[in-house]
C-alpha cells in the first residue's frame, strides 16, 4: 500500500467530565489501519476501546465526553486525508453513515421500532447521495439478500420486533454498509449473540471485507474471535494500549504482562474435565482494573503484575518497539520475552 | 379487528348504561326537585296544583320506574323534554350547543397538543439549559394552579386589563358573523383550557423524550450520518409519543371538566353552560341527555386513542 493508511489515529486522548474534573478514559492512543486490513482492539470492560472507536465517528455522549488532544487522520473515498477532529459537525454528519460504517454490540436495540428494516437500511443512502425512496430502498433490498437473510423484499417490509437477533444484527451490517464506507467500525458486533450466531456474523464480516477491500476496526473483548478476524491487535489497559502488533506473533509471544495474563486465563477446550481431576483452576489476574478517576502511579498494570518493580511505579512506560511492527509498554519486556 | 372494535363498543355501552343510572341517582339524591325551581314564588301554587303538576311530569312514579322509563325512551332515540323549558326537546338543546363546545374543546386540545408536544421535545433536547429551566418551572406552575385560578386571571389580565380579547360569548351580539369575530372570541378561552393540560403533556414529553434520546437506535442514527433535526423528529419523536399519547387520550375526559368552567367564566354557550344552568334547576332530563351525550364523547375518544397506538407503533396490533 503505498496510499496513506485509511485510518491513523495519533496521540489521541479523550475526556470525559465528571463533576468539575475532566478525567482521560483514554490517552495515548496510536493506532493505524490500512485498506483492506482488520486490526481488533482487546481489553476488558472499562478499558477504553469503545470510547476509543467512538472518538474516531465523535459520538461520544454530548456534554460528557470530547476528545482533548491528538489527531484521527482519515484518508476518504476521494483519497483526501482529514483530521476528523478538526472537522465542523456538518463535515463530520458526510462521514458518518457515508464513509465509516458502524456496527453495534446490541442487535436488540440498536435498531428503531418503529421503522421498517429496509427503511432502515436506506436511509444512510437517501441522507448522504439523495437517493429516491424507491430506489435506495431497491438497494436495501439486494443488500438484505447479500448479507444472508432470504427472501429480503418481504423481510425488508419487517419491523426489528419480527426478526431474530442473528437476522438483526445482519441487519445492521447491512445498515452500515450500504454506502460503501471505506472503514468499518465493528463495537462488540457478537457480543450479544450466540455462539453458533456468532460464528456466522464473523464469517459474514470477513467475506464481505474481503470483497470490499474495506479497514476494519474490530472492538472485542474475546481473544478468540480477535484470532478468528483480524491480521493485527491492539491490547488496551486502562485507557492505554499496552501491547500492539500481528495476531499471530502477539498470540504466539506476548511481551506484555498483561497480554500473558489474558491469553493464560482463556479456558481450552477439553480441558475442563483435566483440570477439575487435577484440583487446577482456570488462572486470572488478580485484582481490578484501576478505575480511571484514581490512577496509580507509574505504569497502570503494576498493582496487578507479577514482574512489577519499583521502576515500575514511577512514570508510565513507553510504548516501546519490541520488534518489526510489534511495541509494548513494559520497561521489562526482554525479561519477559525471556 | 371487528371483533375487537365490537367488543370495545360493548363494554362502552356498558358503561353508559352504569353512568346513566349512577347520575340519574345523583340527581334525586340532591334535594329539592324540579318544581321548587320552576314555581314563581310570587305566583304561590295550591298543593293541588303542585301534585298535578307532578303527576303530569311523572315525578311521583317510583325511582326504578321513572329510570326505566328514561332508558326506554333513550333508547329509541328520544331524551325527552326540558323540564324549564316545556317548548324545547333535550335533543334540540344539545344540538345547538355540542357545537361550541366542540369548537371550545377542540381548539383547547389541539393548542394543548401542539404546545405540549413541542416545548417537552425542546426542553428535552436543551436540558439543563436556561430555557429548559425557564420552561420547566411555567409547566409546573400551569399544573398546580387550579382551573378556576387561570380562567379569571387570564380573563382580567387579557380581556380586562389589556383589552386583547373579547370578554366572553362566541360572537359580538348583534354583528354579522365573521370567522375572525369568532376567532377573537375563541382564542383567550382556548388557551385558557389548554395551559393545565400542555403543561402535563409537556412535562411528559420531555422525561419520554429524555430517554428515547439515550437509547441505541438514537445513537444508531447519529451513526449513519443522520442530522440532528431529523434524529430527534424522526427517530426519537415517534417512540418518545407512545406514552405520551395514553396521557392526552385520558386527560381529554379531563378536560371536559375544564370546559365547563371556562364555558361558564367565559359565558360561552356550549353543552358545559347547558349542564350548569341544568343542574342549577333541576332539570333531569337535559342533564340525563347531556351527560349521556358527554360520556359518549369520552368512550370514543379512548376506543380512538386505543386505535392510534397501532398507528404510531408496529408492535402493537389491535384485534
Amino acid at each position: 500500500m503505498s496510499a496513506s493508511p485509511v485510518l491513523k489515529i495519533e496521540g489521541l486522548r479523550t475526556d470525559f467530565r465528571i463533576g468539575r474534573h475532566a478525567i482521560s478514559a483514554v490517552d495515548d492512543i496510536d493506532l493505524v489501519i490500512p485498506a483492506g486490513e482488520t486490526l481488533a482492539l482487546v481489553g476488558e470492560s472499562g478499558s477504553g476501546k469503545s470510547v476509543t472507536a467512538r472518538s474516531v465517528m465523535r459520538l461520544l455522549p454530548r456534554k460528557l465526553g470530547m476528545i482533548a488532544a491528538g489527531s484521527v487522520w482519515f484518508t476518504g473515498k476521494d483519497g483526501q486525508t482529514r483530521d476528523l477532529t478538526k472537522l465542523d459537525e456538518d463535515a463530520m454528519r458526510s462521514v458518518r453513515g457515508r464513509e465509516i460504517g458502524m456496527v453495534f454490540q446490541e442487535p436488540m436495540t440498536s435498531l428503531n421500532p418503529v421503522f421498517t428494516v429496509g427503511e432502515q437500511i436506506a436511509e444512510p443512502l437517501r441522507v448522504h447521495s439523495g437517493a429516491t425512496h424507491s430506489a435506495a430502498l431497491r438497494t436495501a433490498i439486494e443488500l438484505i439478500g447479500r448479507v444472508g437473510i432470504p427472501d429480503p423484499a418481504k423481510r425488508a417490509q419487517q419491523y426489528p420486533h419480527e426478526l431474530s437477533g442473528g437476522m438483526r444484527q445482519r441487519i445492521t451490517i447491512a445498515m452500515a454498509l450500504v454506502c460503501d464506507p471505506v472503514l468499518l467500525i465493528a463495537d462488540e458486533p457478537t457480543t450479544a449473540l450466540d455462539v453458533t450466531i456468532q460464528a456466522e456474523i464473523l464469517e459474514l464480516l470477513r467475506k464481505l471485507q474481503r470483497e470490499r477491500k474495506m479497514a476494519m476496526l474490530f472492538v472485542t473483548h474475546n481473544l478468540g474471535v480477535v484470532a478468528e478476524i483480524a491480521q493485527r491487535v491492539a491490547v488496551m489497559y486502562a485507557g492505554r494500549i499496552v501491547e500492539t502488533g500481528p495476531v499471530a506473533e502477539v498470540f504466539a509471544a506476548p511481551r506484555h504482562p498483561y497480554t500473558i495474563g489474558l491469553l493464560h486465563s482463556l479456558p481450552r477446550l477439553g480441558q475442563g474435565s483435566a483440570m477439575r481431576r487435577a484440583g487446577v483452576r482456570l488462572p486470572s489476574i488478580p485484582g481490578v482494573m484501576a478505575s480511571i478517576a484514581d490512577m496509580p502511579k507509574g505504569c497502570q498494570f503494576a498493582p496487578r503484575c507479577g514482574f512489577a518493580a519499583d521502576p515500575c511505579r514511577v512514570e508510565i512506560p513507553p510504548l516501546a518497539e519490541v520488534a518489526a511492527q510489534r511495541r509494548a509498554r513494559c520497561i521489562r519486556w526482554r525479561e519477559i520475552a525471556a | 379487528m371487528l371483533r375487537y372494535f365490537a367488543m370495545r363498543l360493548l363494554s362502552g355501552a356498558g358503561m353508559l348504561l352504569a353512568l346513566t343510572l349512577l347520575i340519574f341517582i345523583l340527581t334525586r339524591l340532591t334535594p329539592g326537585d324540579p318544581i321548587d325551581a320552576y314555581l314563581d314564588p310570587n305566583v304561590p301554587l295550591s298543593q293541588e296544583e303542585v301534585n298535578a303538576l307532578r303527576t303530569h311530569l311523572g315525578l311521583d312514579r317510583p325511582l326504578p320506574e321513572q329510570y326505566l322509563a328514561w332508558l326506554g325512551e333513550a333508547a329509541r332515540g328520544n331524551l325527552g323534554h326540558s323540564l324549564q323549558r316545556f317548548n324545547e326537546t333535550v335533543t334540540g338543546l344539545i344540538a345547538q350547543r355540542v357545537g361550541p363546545t366542540l369548537l371550545l374543546m377542540g381548539s383547547g386540545i389541539a393548542i394543548s397538543i401542539i404546545l405540549g408536544v413541542s416545548t417537552g421535545v425542546f426542553t428535552a433536547v436543551r436540558r439543563d439549559t436556561l430555557p429548559d429551566f425557564a420552561l420547566s418551572a411555567t409547566a409546573l406552575l400551569g399544573i398546580s394552579s387550579p382551573a378556576f385560578l387561570t380562567a379569571l386571571l387570564g380573563l382580567y389580565v387579557a380581556s380586562v386589563r389589556l383589552k386583547w380579547a373579547p370578554s366572553g360569548g362566541l360572537l359580538t351580539p348583534g354583528a354579522e358573523f365573521s370567522a375572525w369575530d369568532l376567532l377573537q372570541h375563541l382564542l383567550l378561552p382556548a388557551l385558557l383550557l389548554s395551559i393545565g393540560q400542555a403543561a402535563l403533556i409537556m412535562r411528559y414529553m420531555r422525561a419520554s423524550m429524555l430517554e428515547v434520546l439515550n437509547q441505541d437506535y438514537v445513537r444508531t442514527a447519529r451513526a449513519k450520518g443522520v442530522r440532528e433535526f431529523q434524529v430527534v423528529a424522526k427517530h426519537a419523536l415517534r417512540n418518545a409519543l407512545l406514552p405520551v399519547l395514553t396521557l392526552i387520550g385520558s386527560t381529554i375526559g379531563l378536560a371536559i371538566g375544564g370546559a365547563i368552567f371556562i364555558e361558564r367564566v367565559f359565558n360561552w354557550p356550549g353543552m358545559g353552560l347547558l349542564l350548569v344552568s341544568a343542574v342549577e334547576t333541576r332539570d333531569y332530563p337535559v342533564i340525563m341527555g347531556a351527560t349521556l351525550v358527554i360520556g359518549s364523547c369520552v368512550i370514543v375518544v379512548n376506543i380512538l386513542t386505543d386505535l392510534s397506538y397501532a398507528l404510531v407503533d408496529p408492535r402493537i396490533k389491535v384485534g
